[in-house]
C-alpha cells in the first residue's frame, strides 16, 4: 500500500526558496536580534572609553586583533559593539515613525477620500504642501527649537511623513466609495464613521502594508542622515549615522570608523527595499507604479 | 490657462501661509521664544529688544502679523553668532549651492537620458541590468557614507582630488559625482519606464513603417514624448536635490546654504535655521508652481483635470 501512495498522490508543489524574500528577511531578523540582545552579544560596552586602545584597525587589517573585530574609534570604543547597539536606535525610531505616519496618513486619507468636498480639498492641499517641503530642513529647525532628543527625531520625521500615506489611501478610498458594498452599507443607514472604520479601512490594509514596508528603508536613511548631521539622538548613545560622522575627520587614518556603520545602514535599507518590493508583488502588484 | 495659473498661484500662497504658521507655532511650542533668539553673549537689553521685535506682550494673532510683516520686508532676522542679517548670509552662500546643485542636475540628467534610453531599447541586456543594480545601490546607500568613502578612495588613497573646500574646479568633482549618484537612479528609472511605454505606441510603429532610421525614431520621436511624464516629478526631484545639498555640502565642507543651516543648527543659531527653512520652502513651492504651469502648457489635459 505504502509503495503506491507516493506515485498516486498529487505531486506537491516544489518548495522553492525565494531568495528575494529570504535574504532580506534574514538581514532584518539579524537587525531585530541584535537590537534586542545587544547587551548579550556585544563584546564590550558601547560607551566604554579606553584611550590606550584607540584607533585599532579591524582584525583583517594590518595591526588589528580579534579582541576588537571591527576595530575601535578615536575614544577606544569597540565598533562592533556600537554597531549592535546602534541597531536599537535605527529599529525603534523607524518602527515608531512608521506607526505614527501610517496611522495619521490612513485617517487623513480615508476621511478626505470618503467625505470629499471641502474637507477633501483642505486635507489634500495640506498633503501637497507636506510632500513638497524638504523634511530635512524642518528636522533641523526642530532640533534647534526643541533640542536634539529621541522625541524630537520622531516628531521631525513624522510631521511631514504622513503625507505619502494620505495621498495613497485617499486614492484607494475614492475607488471604494463607489463600490457596491459601500453603497449598500449607506442604504441600510450606516453612519459615515461606521462605513469608514468597518467597510473602508479593512480594504485599504493591503496597500497600507505595502507602502509601510517600502518606507522602512527611507525612514532608516532619514534617521541616519539626521544623526550624521548632529540633529539626531545625542551622544553618547550609539547610532549608525553619528558613528559615520565620527570617522569623517579621521578618514585618512582610520577608515573603519565610518565604513562599518555605513555598511550596516546600507544592508538594512537594501533589505527593507527588497522586502517591500516582494510584499508589493504578492499583495498588490498594481502599486508597482509608485 | 489663465484660470489654471490663478488657481495654482492662490494655492501656492495658501501653502506659504501654512508653512509660516507651522514655523510660528514651532517657535512658540518650545516655550519661551526669546530663549531661541538669544545666545550666551546676549545682554538684558538684547532680550528686551527681541521681545519688542516679536511683540511678545501682544496677542498671538498680532504676533503672527508682526512675523509676517517682517518676512514681507525680506527681514529674516539676525544671526545670533555672527550678528549679521540672515538674508545677507544666505545671499553669500546661495551661489555656491546653485553651482553644486545645477552641475549635479545637468550631469545626472544627461547620464539619465542616455542610460535610460539605452536601457529601454536594450531591455534585459547587460546595460539594463547594470542600470538596475546602480539604482538598487543608489537607493540604499546613505549619501554621507558614499561621500566619505569617495573621499577615502579618491583623496586619501589615490590623492587625485581635494577632500574639501571650494577654491577650484577640482573641488567640485567629488561633490557633484556623489550628488549625481543619488539623483541618477530615480531619473533613470523614470525615463526608462516612460520610454518603454512610448516605444509601444502606434506612432512609433508608424515612424518605423515610414522607414525612418532607428536612431531618429528613438532619439527624436520617442524621447520627446517620453520626457513629458518625468516632468511631473521635477518638483519632487528639487526637494531631493535640497536634501542632497544639505548632506553633501556638510561632508565636503562646501560653503553653501545647506552647510550654513547645519552649522547654525549645531551652534543653536535659531534665526538662521528659521530663515533658511522659510526661504527654501518658498523656493520649493515656487518651483512646483512653475513645473505645474509648464506641464499644463505641454499637456492641455492637465489644465482641466486639476480645476
Amino acid at each position: 500500500m505504502t509503495e503506491n501512495t507516493s506515485e498516486k498522490a498529487p505531486r506537491r508543489k516544489p518548495v522553492t526558496l525565494e531568495w528575494s524574500f529570504v535574504i532580506p528577511v534574514v538581514v532584518l531578523a539579524l537587525l531585530v536580534f541584535s537590537a534586542i540582545f545587544a547587551p548579550f552579544i556585544a563584546p564590550y560596552s558601547p560607551t566604554k572609553i579606553s584611550l590606550p586602545q584607540r584607533l585599532l584597525p579591524p582584525f583583517f587589517a594590518e595591526g588589528g586583533s580579534t579582541a576588537h573585530l571591527l576595530g575601535t574609534d578615536s575614544l577606544g570604543r569597540d565598533i562592533l559593539s556600537r554597531v549592535f547597539y546602534g541597531a536599537r536606535i535605527s529599529l525603534s525610531v523607524s518602527l515608531l515613525v512608521i506607526f505614527i505616519t501610517a496611522g495619521v496618513g490612513t485617517i487623513v486619507g480615508i476621511v478626505a477620500g470618503y467625505l470629499g468636498g471641502r474637507i477633501d480639498s483642505l486635507l489634500m492641499r495640506t498633503t501637497d504642501v507636506s510632500l513638497a517641503i524638504p523634511g530635512i530642513l524642518i528636522a533641523l529647525l526642530l532640533a534647534v527649537a526643541l533640542g536634539p532628543s529621541f522625541k524630537t527625531v520622531v516628531l521631525a520625521m513624522s510631521i511631514l511623513g504622513w503625507a505619502p500615506y494620505a495621498r495613497l489611501i485617499r486614492g484607494e478610498t475614492l475607488k471604494l466609495r463607489e463600490a457596491d458594498f459601500v453603497a449598500q452599507a449607506r442604504i441600510i443607514g450606516c453612519s459615515p464613521m461606521r462605513i469608514m472604520i468597518v467597510h473602508v479601512f479593512p480594504n485599504v490594509i493591503n496597500p497600507l502594508i505595502v507602502i509601510a514596508t517600502m518606507s522602512v528603508g527611507l525612514v532608516i536613511l532619514f534617521e541616519a542622515a539626521l544623526s550624521y548631521l548632529g540633529a539626531g539622538i545625542p551622544p553618547p548613545t550609539p547610532s549608525w549615522g553619528s558613528m559615520v560622522s565620527d570617522g569623517r575627520n579621521l578618514i585618512d587614518r582610520a577608515w573603519w570608523i565610518s565604513f562599518f556603520p555605513g555598511l550596516a545602514i546600507g544592508l538594512v535599507v537594501m533589505s527593507g527595499n527588497f522586502l517591500g518590493d516582494w510584499i508589493r508583488d504578492k499583495l498588490d502588484p498594481r502599486l508597482r507604479r509608485l | 490657462m489663465g484660470r489654471f495659473i490663478a488657481v495654482r498661484l492662490l494655492q501656492t500662497i495658501v501653502a506659504l501661509i501654512g508653512i509660516s504658521l507651522l514655523v510660528f507655532v514651532l517657535v512658540r511650542a518650545s516655550g519661551d521664544p526669546t530663549l531661541l533668539m538669544r545666545s550666551s553673549v546676549s545682554t538684558e537689553e538684547d532680550i528686551a529688544n527681541i521681545k519688542k521685535q516679536l511683540g511678545l506682550d501682544k496677542s498671538q494673532p498680532e504676533q503672527y502679523w508682526i512675523f509676517i510683516k517682517s518676512l514681507g520686508h525680506a527681514d529674516l532676522g539676525t544671526s545670533l553668532l555672527k550678528r549679521r542679517p540672515v538674508i545677507e548670509m544666505v545671499g553669500e552662500t546661495l551661489p555656491n549651492s546653485l553651482k553644486l546643485g545645477l552641475s549635479s542636475f545637468v550631469v545626472s540628467m544627461v547620464l539619465a537620458l542616455v542610460l535610460g534610453v539605452l536601457a529601454a531599447t536594450r531591455r534585459d541586456g547587460w546595460l539594463d541590468s547594470g542600470v538596475k543594480f546602480l539604482a538598487v545601490l543608489g537607493q540604499a546607500m546613505p549619501g554621507f557614507w558614499v561621500a566619505i568613502m569617495a573621499i577615502f578612495i579618491f583623496s586619501v588613497h589615490w590623492r587625485l582630488l581635494p577632500p574639501s573646500g571650494a577654491d577650484s574646479i577640482a573641488n567640485l568633482v567629488l561633490p557633484v559625482c556623489t550628488m549625481s549618484f543619488f539623483l541618477l537612479p530615480g531619473m533613470m528609472r523614470l525615463i526608462r519606464s516612460s520610454m518603454l511605454d512610448v516605444l509601444d505606441s502606434e506612432y512609433i510603429k508608424l515612424a518605423r513603417i515610414k522607414g525612418l532610421p532607428e536612431r531618429v525614431v528613438i532619439w527624436k520621436h520617442a524621447l520627446r514624448n517620453a520626457l513629458i511624464t518625468p516632468l511631473t516629478t521635477a518638483g519632487m526631484l528639487f526637494a531631493t536635490l535640497i536634501t542632497g545639498e544639505v548632506i553633501i555640502e556638510t561632508v565636503f565642507s562646501w560653503p553653501g546654504v545647506g552647510r550654513l543651516s547645519v552649522e547654525a543648527m549645531m551652534a543653536r543659531d535659531f534665526p538662521v535655521v528659521q530663515g533658511v527653512t522659510l526661504l527654501v520652502a518658498a523656493l520649493v513651492l515656487l518651483v512646483n508652481l512653475l513645473v505645474d504651469i509648464l506641464y499644463a502648457y505641454v499637456d492641455p489635459q492637465i489644465r482641466y483635470q486639476q480645476m
